[in-house]
């Protein structure tokens, strides 16, 4: 039953985290991702020293604003004359610092382990579960990733057309009214609470990887964006099934599996993708080489 | 100012605040090329890929020395940039993404092999996961020996090459234009970036060490417009954020060194993005201000004219 629950877990992280790494991707905002998962951890220290508890809504609700608090410094410091990838690293950096010595110095208050911040425990997932009218229903992080996995897709679905156009063309979306600074912080929002209800599972760290990896596997795959999306959450939830198994093999961290065979299952589409693979590519250039020889021969 | 003297009575402190001093110069210096580069996040990438690489060398070797993992560390970054340069070069993937993806599928594996380091029966591992967030507590004098010869050498190569770095920072193509290396730059200075962010990675780790790239250079960049104060400000600001963080950190207990050496630079680039002259913002506002003033002494007889047209 414990496996089941393991899975079912990395699934749901899997699926989520692929659904906006899209959409990150094709916004040219990967390290965003990054730079949010790690400025989350100062909001979920501080909500947790604030409550003394571990209730996942209040620390989705601390860490989606500490993420908007991030994009909207990282903005703040574009427009004032910084690098675009020089203000993520100052604003990412210091919040994570911030994070780590509030970590250091509530020690004894904070029931939060380093390790359990980096690379997440979702070998320990069901045994905290949820009681409901002293019913068991199974754990806690299942539904707290349920519920947001519920969110984005129906945010995604609703506003799908908005989401799609922003992502190819702003100054489109712009012109045609959409209003392109909301969607921005709504993708933005989504990112960071995705990454909080991920991070006890597979630890702030390796959401990163698992946001930008399966989607940018997708991105090989095929050029159509509905597909791109369902091709990236197929690749996140084998990732996911597989890097448990691999992991139990090799008595090794779970997370760390699951990114290892992500980057696996990405070295395979860059080099076979028929699409935009480079052997492929190579291929052809070779056969159309060859053809353009044998014409003018 | 008592917490200042005791600092420099104990000797432990002594080598700690040297070293933290040595890593914040050295960084403050090539991050500042790095920045100008437009790829101030390269160290970030690279410090996370340094990880497998320590984690492979340890395996190998069983043994802890600064050496061996600077080797390991320096594989696995340069084939980190190699992986970055592949993806973009050959697929419709960005920068960014390629990035985003080499990061942390490189830690990733890292943290696979550090769990299997950890759950092996060797027994001496403690320690090694220490590299995550740095500790820089456990060094000692033979640690900061090396760090100051390593850091001599850095700073040295980027004396020797300032010009060529200078060329390359601003203007790549006229770069390769007058026959310079330039793909051979950029690999030393990315080879540069690699050593310091193995030096840096025992004193304030691997997730934060690219903050002691950035951030100095960042701030440098507010209060200068030529790239030799600049790289001396980094230097400086780097140097000052390691004393600093080191004092803070033994003032009380638990106070971990490395991020309070980040949040010292953070702390000087918070002044600089306030206080600098022309580039602060309290200077554009007074800048703003007098504009504003000019224009309203000059241009109150404009309207009272204009009204009077009208």
């Amino acid at each position: 039953m414990n496996d089941f629950w393991i899975l079912l877990t990395g699934a749901l992280v899997a699926c989520s985290c692929s659904i906006l790494g899209c959409f990150l991707i094709l916004r040219r905002m990967a390290m965003i991702g990054d730079a949010i998962s790690h400025s989350v951890l100062p909001g979920i220290v501080i909500v947790f020293l604030l409550s003394g508890s571990r209730d996942s809504l209040l620390m989705l609700f601390g860490a989606a604003i500490l993420g908007l608090v991030t994009v909207f410094l990282i903005q703040t410091l574009h427009q004032s004359g910084v690098q675009s990838d020089a203000s993520i690293g100052v604003v990412f950096t210091s919040l994570f610092a911030v994070g780590i010595v509030l970590i250091s110095l509530f020690a004894r208050q904070v029931d939060l382990d380093l390790d359990c911040v980096l690379y997440g425990e979702i070998a320990y997932v069901g045994w905290d579960t949820l009681e409901i009218g002293g019913v068991n229903v199974g754990p806690k992080a299942v539904w707290a990733l349920g519920l947001t996995l519920m969110l984005i897709l129906c945010l995604i679905g609703m506003f799908y057309k908005q989401f799609k156009l922003c992502a190819f063309d702003p100054a489109l979306a712009a012109a045609l009214g959409i209003p392109v600074v909301l969607f921005h912080y709504l993708l933005m929002g989504l990112v960071s609470i995705t990454t909080v209800a991920s991070f006890e599972s597979v630890g702030a760290i390796l959401v990163v990887g698992m946001l930008v990896v399966p989607a940018a596997t997708a991105y090989l795959l095929t050029d159509k964006l509905g597909r791109m999306i369902a091709y990236s959450m197929a690749i996140g939830v084998i990732c996911s099934t597989a890097g448990y198994y691999a992991a139990v093999i090799l008595d090794a961290s779970i997370a760390g599996c699951m990114i290892t065979v992500a980057g696996v299952l990405f070295a395979l589409a860059f080099l076979f993708s028929p699409s935009h693979g480079v052997v492929w590519k190579k291929r052809r250039q070779r056969r159309s080489a060859l053809a353009e020889a044998a014409v003018s021969g | 100012m008592d917490s200042l003297r005791e600092l420099f009575a104990d000797p432990n402190t002594r080598w700690i605040i040297m070293g933290c001093v040595l890593l914040g110069l050295s960084s403050g210096v090539l991050g500042s090329f790095a920045y100008l580069r437009k790829q101030a996040l390269m160290g970030d990438a690279l410090a996370h890929a340094a990880l497998p690489g320590i984690c492979i060398a340890f395996m190998l070797t069983g043994s802890k020395s600064i050496v061996l993992f600077l080797i390991g560390a320096m594989v696995s970054g340069i084939l980190a940039t190699l992986g970055i340069g592949a993806v973009t070069r050959h697929s419709r993937i960005k920068a960014d993404t390629a990035l985003a993806i080499v990061l942390s599928v490189f830690f990733g594996l890292g943290i696979v092999l550090l769990t299997q380091i950890q759950h092996s029966e060797t027994g001496n591992q403690s320690g090694l996961d220490k590299f995550l967030f740095g500790q820089a507590a456990t060094m000692i004098a033979s640690d900061v020996t090396t760090m100051a010869v390593i850091s001599f050498v850095l700073v040295f190569l980027c004396a020797l090459f300032f010009k060529e770095f200078k060329l390359l920072a601003f203007d790549s193509g006229f770069a390769r234009g007058m026959g310079f290396p330039v793909a051979l730059l950029d690999q030393l200075l990315m080879l540069l970036i690699v050593v310091t962010v193995v030096v840096g990675i025992q004193a304030v780790g691997v997730v934060l060490m690219a903050a002691l790239l950035i951030t100095p250079a960042v701030s440098a960049r507010y209060w200068t417009e030529k790239l030799g104060v600049m790289v001396t400000l980094a230097g400086l600001f780097g140097a000052l954020s390691g004393f600093v963080g080191t004092w803070i950190s033994t003032l009380g207990d638990n106070l971990p060194t490395g991020p309070l050496c980040v949040l010292a630079a953070t702390l000087w680039f918070g002044i600089s993005v306030l206080f600098a002259p022309r580039r602060g913002l309290v200077a554009k506002a007074m800048l703003r201000a007098r504009a504003k003033k000019a224009i309203r002494t000059e241009g109150k007889p404009m309207t009272a004219s204009e009204g009077g047209a009208l």
